[in-house]
C-alpha cells in the first residue's frame, strides 16, 4: 500500500458504538468521522461524551454486546473493519498503540518493567532476549529516564507515576507504531510532571512522524499541547477547531465549558455554570476530516 | 475569635524505620468566616492535617483549636456539631445501599434532631437537588448530584466550619463550576468557615482568600490570593507550582 | 448518550422508575432491577426452579408420595424402576424409593436450613467485630477461628455422637460448628477493605459508634457475599449431612435421610444399583441446583457493580 507521504494516517468514517441495555439501545458514539494525519489531534470531553470509546473503537477493544459500526477505520489505506480478529492483533500495539491513564492499572504488577517492555517488543519482532532487552533499554533512555539498568529490574509499585506513564510511553513506542492514542494519559499525574511527561511524548511523535490522538478533559492541557481539537459531546462532534484558537471557539458548549473553567488570573464572583441545550444532541456531528 | 489554629503539627505513620513523617512542624491559623486553601502535590501532606483535625489519625504531637477549644485525641458531639468535612471521591464518600434519604436521615438523627422529614426536604433543596432525589440510591446519581448529597450531609447538623478535601477533583469541569458556585453561596449565607484541600490552583484561587503551600510535609509558604494572582512568591516550589498551572492557560489564550 | 426507551406499562414502569418516590418505592425497584439482572441468566434459573421444586416437593409430601415412606413390604424388595407401583424401585426391605425421596427432601431442607443460618450469622458476626476492632479482638477472635478450621467435619461430628448420641440435630449442630469459619474470614476481609473507605469516615464524623457501623453500614455489604458463599457451600453441606448418615451418624433408620439411603444401598450397588445412586441422583441435581443459583447470585450482589 503506497501512500503519499502527507496522506492521512487514519480515516474514521460514520462511527457508531452501541450498548444493549435494559432500556434500551445505549449510543455511546454516534456517528462521528475524523481523519489523523502527521499531527496531534485532541479530542476533548466530558464523561460520557463518548471520547474514550472513540479510541477504544479505533482499536476494536469494545466486546460484545458492545458493538463498533463504521462505513469505514482506514488505517493507511486499509480499512480495519474488514480485518479479523487475528489480524486485528497484528495491528494493535505495533500500528497503532495505546496509553491509558494510570500505570498503576496499566502495568502488570507481578512482572519487572523491564521484562514487561521485553515482552512487548518480542510480541511483534522476532528477536533474541539479548535484543529485546537492549531496545528495551534504549526504549527506556528515550524517555529520559536516567538510570535505565536499574529500572529495567523493578516492579511497577516501586516507581512513581510520572515515571510509569513514562515507561507505558517507552512500551507502547517500541514496535514503532504509526499511530498512539494516549487516553488521559496525565490525568493522575501530578501538575509539575505532566508537562515532564507529554514533552517527552510530543519529541517521540514529532521525531518517528507518527498521528497522536490525545483524548482528554482537560481544555487547556489540549489547546497547549495538540495541532487540532475535536470537542465530543453526547457521543457527537459539536466543534473541530485548531488547537491554538480554541479560546475562540463559537459552539456554546464549547464556550460554555471555556467559561466555566476557574482562573487564577482572571477571578470572578460567580462562575458561569454550563446551560445544556438538548438541541446539541440531535446536531449532526461536525466532520473532524481534512 | 479563630476557626482554626495549627501549631507545629507533626503527623506520623507507622514506627521505627517504617516511620513515615507525613506532616512536618505545620502551622497555619483560619479566622472565623475566613477560607483557606492548602495546595500541594501528591505526597505533600495536605489532606492529612485534614485528617488529623476531624480525629481520624491517631499518631500526632502538636497542637490544634478549634473554634478556640483545644483538640485531643478524641473528638466528641459537640466537635462534630461544628465541624464536618466534604470528601473528594464522590463515588466512595456514599454508602452504595443507602438511598439518600437514609444518608440524611440517619446523620439528622445521629446530631438529635426531631423533625428529620422537613430538615432533609430543606437540605435537599439547600444544595439545589430537588425531592425526586431522595430515595435514590448512589448508582443512581451522577458525580455532581453524589457530591450534593454529600455537601448537603456535611450540613445537616449545621456545622461553623467545613472541612473539603479537594471537593471537585473527581468532578467534570462543567458540575466543577456548579459545586464551586455552591459552596460560595453556602458561605456567604452562613458565615461558614472553609479549609479547603486542592492540587489545583484555579479553583483554591476562586474559594479561598489565603493559601499555605505544601512540599514533602512542610508548609513552604503562606501568602494571599492576591499575591499569588499578582506572582508575588518568595519560595521557589510556589513558583514551580504557579508556573505549572499558568504555563497551559498561557499558551492556550494567546492564540 | 441517547437511550430509545421501550413502550411502558403499569407497574413494570413503576418499577423501573429512576426517582423512586418513598422508602419502600426505592427497595422494591432496586428489588426488581435485580431480579431482572438475574433473570437473564439462564443457568441460575434453571437452578432457582429445581430449588423451587424441591420445596415444593418437600412442602407437598403427603400428596405427593404414592407409598408410606415406612411402609415395607418385603414380597416387593428389591424391584427395579418401572416396576409397577414402584416408579424408582425398591429397596432392601421393600419400601418405594421414590416416596422415601420425596419425604428425604423434608429433612435435606431442615439440615440445610438450619445450617445455613446458623453458620454465616455466626462468621458474620466473629468476622465484622473481629475486622472493625482490630488489635487483640481480632487476633483472639480468628485464632478461634483457626481452632475450629482445624477441625475435620466427620471427626467433630463423631465426638458429638460419643457426647450428645447421634441424630438429625447434632448432625446438625456438628456441620454448623465446622461450617462457620469460612464466613468470618470472609466477612473480616470485606470489613477490612470497608473499615478505610470514606462513607465509613463520614458517618464515624457523624458521632457513630462502633456498634451502629458495623450493624447498619458494614453487615449490609458484607451479606451478599455470605448469600453467594452460603449457596455455593450447600453442596458441600448436603453431602456433609449425607457423609454422616453414610456413617450412621445423622439420621437414624428408618428415616429416609439421603445419605442414609446411600448407606443402605451400598450392599446391593452391584446387582440392585438404583437403591444407592438414585438418592445419589437427587443429591447430586439439588447440588447443582445450589452451585448454579450460587454462580447467579454473585453475578447480581457483586459489590462491584453496586458502588459504581
Amino acid at each position: 500500500m503506497t501512500q503519499a507521504p502527507d496522506a492521512n494516517l487514519l480515516e474514521v468514517e460514520d462511527l457508531w458504538v452501541k450498548f444493549p441495555t435494559r432500556s434500551g439501545i445505549f449510543d455511546a458514539v454516534r456517528g462521528i468521522s475524523f481523519s489523523l494525519g502527521r499531527e496531534r489531534l485532541g479530542i476533548v470531553g466530558e464523561s460520557g461524551s463518548g471520547k474514550s470509546m472513540t479510541g477504544r473503537a479505533i482499536l476494536r477493544l469494545i466486546r460484545p454486546p458492545g458493538r463498533v459500526t463504521a462505513k469505514r477505520i482506514d488505517l493507511e489505506g486499509q480499512n480495519l473493519m474488514d480485518l479479523s480478529e487475528r489480524q486485528m492483533r497484528a495491528v494493535r500495539g505495533q500500528r497503532i498503540s495505546m496509553i491509558m491513564q494510570d500505570p498503576k492499572f496499566s502495568l502488570n504488577p507481578v512482572m519487572r518493567v523491564g521484562e514487561q517492555i521485553s515482552e512487548a517488543y518480542r510480541l511483534h519482532a522476532d528477536t533474541s532476549k539479548a535484543e529485546a532487552r537492549r531496545k528495551s533499554l534504549e526504549m527506556l533512555e528515550a524517555v529520559k529516564i536516567r538510570d535505565p539498568e536499574l529500572v529495567f529490574t523493578l516492579f511497577p509499585h516501586e516507581v512513581s507515576g510520572g515515571m510509569g506513564q513514562r515507561i507505558m510511553i517507552a512500551m507502547m513506542m517500541i514496535p514503532d507504531p504509526k499511530i498512539l492514542i494516549a487516553d488521559e494519559p496525565t490525568s493522575a499525574l501530578d501538575v509539575s510532571v505532566q508537562m515532564q511527561v507529554l514533552e517527552i511524548m510530543d519529541n517521540l511523535v514529532q521525531d518517528r512522524g507518527m498521528g497522536l490522538i490525545f483524548i482528554s478533559h482537560d481544555l487547556n492541557l489540549v489547546s497547549a499541547f495538540c495541532d487540532r481539537v475535536l470537542i465530543m459531546y453526547a457521543g457527537r462532534v459539536v466543534e473541530t477547531c485548531r488547537a491554538d484558537r480554541l479560546h475562540e471557539a463559537t459552539h456554546p458548549y464549547t464556550r460554555g465549558l471555556l467559561n466555566s473553567l476557574p482562573r487564577l488570573d482572571a477571578p470572578v464572583d460567580r462562575l458561569e455554570v454550563l446551560k445544556r441545550d438538548p438541541q446539541w444532541r440531535d446536531e449532526h456531528s461536525i466532520s473532524g476530516q481534512t | 475569635m479563630s476557626g482554626i489554629l495549627i501549631d507545629r503539627l507533626n503527623v506520623w505513620f507507622g514506627e521505627h524505620e517504617r516511620r513515615v513523617d507525613a506532616v512536618k512542624a505545620a502551622s497555619l491559623l483560619v479566622p472565623k468566616g475566613g477560607s483557606f486553601g492548602l495546595v500541594g502535590e501528591s505526597g505533600s501532606g495536605k489532606s492529612t492535617i485534614l485528617r488529623a483535625l476531624s480525629g481520624l489519625v491517631p499518631t500526632w504531637t502538636g497542637r490544634m483549636e478549634v473554634l478556640g477549644t483545644p483538640l485531643g485525641k478524641k473528638r466528641d458531639r459537640r466537635f462534630y456539631r461544628a465541624v464536618q468535612m466534604v470528601f473528594q471521591d464522590p463515588y466512595a464518600s456514599l454508602h452504595p445501599r443507602h438511598s439518600v434519604d437514609q444518608v440524611l436521615g440517619e446523620t439528622l438523627s445521629l446530631h438529635g434532631f426531631r423533625d428529620i422529614d422537613a430538615r432533609i426536604s430543606r437540605l435537599l433543596a439547600d444544595v439545589g437537588l430537588g425531592p425526586a432525589f431522595r430515595f435514590r440510591y448512589p448508582h443512581q446519581l451522577s458525580g455532581g448530584q453524589r457530591q450534593r448529597v454529600a455537601i448537603a450531609r456535611a450540613l445537616a447538623p449545621e456545622p461553623e466550619i467545613l472541612l473539603l478535601d479537594e471537593p471537585t477533583s473527581a468532578l467534570d469541569v462543567s458540575v466543577q463550576a456548579e459545586i464551586l458556585n455552591l459552596l460560595s453561596d453556602l458561605r456567604r449565607e452562613r458565615n461558614l468557615t472553609y479549609l479547603m484541600v486542592s492540587h489545583n490552583l484555579a479553583v483554591v484561587g476562586h474559594i479561598c482568600s489565603d493559601i499555605a503551600v505544601m512540599q514533602l510535609g512542610e508548609i513552604v509558604e503562606t501568602l494571599s490570593v492576591q499575591q499569588m494572582r499578582a506572582q508575588d512568591t518568595r519560595h521557589p516550589y510556589t513558583r514551580h507550582l504557579l508556573e505549572s498551572s499558568l504555563g497551559a492557560i498561557k499558551s492556550g489564550a494567546q492564540g | 448518550m441517547t437511550i430509545e426507551p421501550r413502550p411502558p406499562e403499569g407497574l413494570r414502569n413503576w418499577l423501573l422508575s429512576d426517582t423512586p418516590t418513598s422508602r419502600n418505592h426505592a427497595r422494591m425497584a432496586a428489588l426488581y432491577q435485580s431480579w431482572l439482572s438475574f433473570r437473564g441468566n439462564q443457568m441460575a434459573m434453571f437452578g432457582l426452579g429445581i430449588l423451587v421444586v424441591l420445596v415444593l416437593v418437600a412442602a407437598f409430601a403427603p400428596l405427593l408420595a404414592p407409598h408410606d415412606p415406612f411402609a415395607q413390604d418385603l414380597m416387593a424388595r428389591l424391584k427395579p424402576p418401572g416396576t409397577p407401583g414402584f416408579v424408582l424401585g425398591s429397596d432392601s426391605l421393600g419400601r418405594d424409593i421414590l416416596s422415601r425421596l420425596i419425604y428425604g427432601a423434608r429433612i435435606t431442607l431442615y439440615i440445610v436450613t438450619l445450617v445455613a443460618i446458623v453458620a454465616p450469622v455466626v462468621g458474620l458476626f466473629v468476622g465484622t467485630v473481629a475486622g472493625y476492632a482490630g488489635g487483640w479482638v481480632d487476633v483472639v477472635l480468628m485464632r478461634i477461628t483457626d481452632i475450629f478450621l482445624a477441625f475435620p467435619r466427620l471427626v467433630l461430628a463423631l465426638a458429638f455422637v460419643a457426647a450428645l448420641g447421634a441424630g438429625i440435630e447434632n448432625a446438625v449442630l456438628a456441620i454448623s460448628l465446622t461450617a462457620w469459619p469460612p464466613y468470618a474470614r470472609i466477612a473480616r476481609a470485606e470489613t477490612l477493605t470497608m473499615r478505610n473507605s470514606d462513607f465509613i469516615h463520614a458517618v464515624r464524623l457523624q458521632g457513630a459508634g462502633p456498634l451502629r457501623i458495623i450493624i447498619r453500614h458494614i453487615w449490609p455489604l458484607c451479606i451478599s457475599s455470605l448469600v453467594v458463599r452460603v449457596t455455593l457451600d450447600m453442596a458441600g453441606i448436603i453431602l456433609a449431612a449425607a457423609g454422616l448418615g453414610f456413617l450412621g451418624l445423622g439420621a437414624q433408620p428408618p428415616t429416609p435421610e439421603w445419605g442414609a439411603m446411600i448407606s443402605e444401598g451400598r450392599r446391593f450397588i452391584l446387582d440392585h444399583w438404583w437403591v444407592a445412586t438414585m438418592p445419589g441422583l437427587a443429591i447430586f441435581t439439588v447440588s447443582l441446583a445450589f452451585n448454579l443459583l450460587g454462580d447467579g447470585l454473585r453475578d447480581v450482589l457483586d459489590p462491584k457493580e453496586g458502588s459504581q
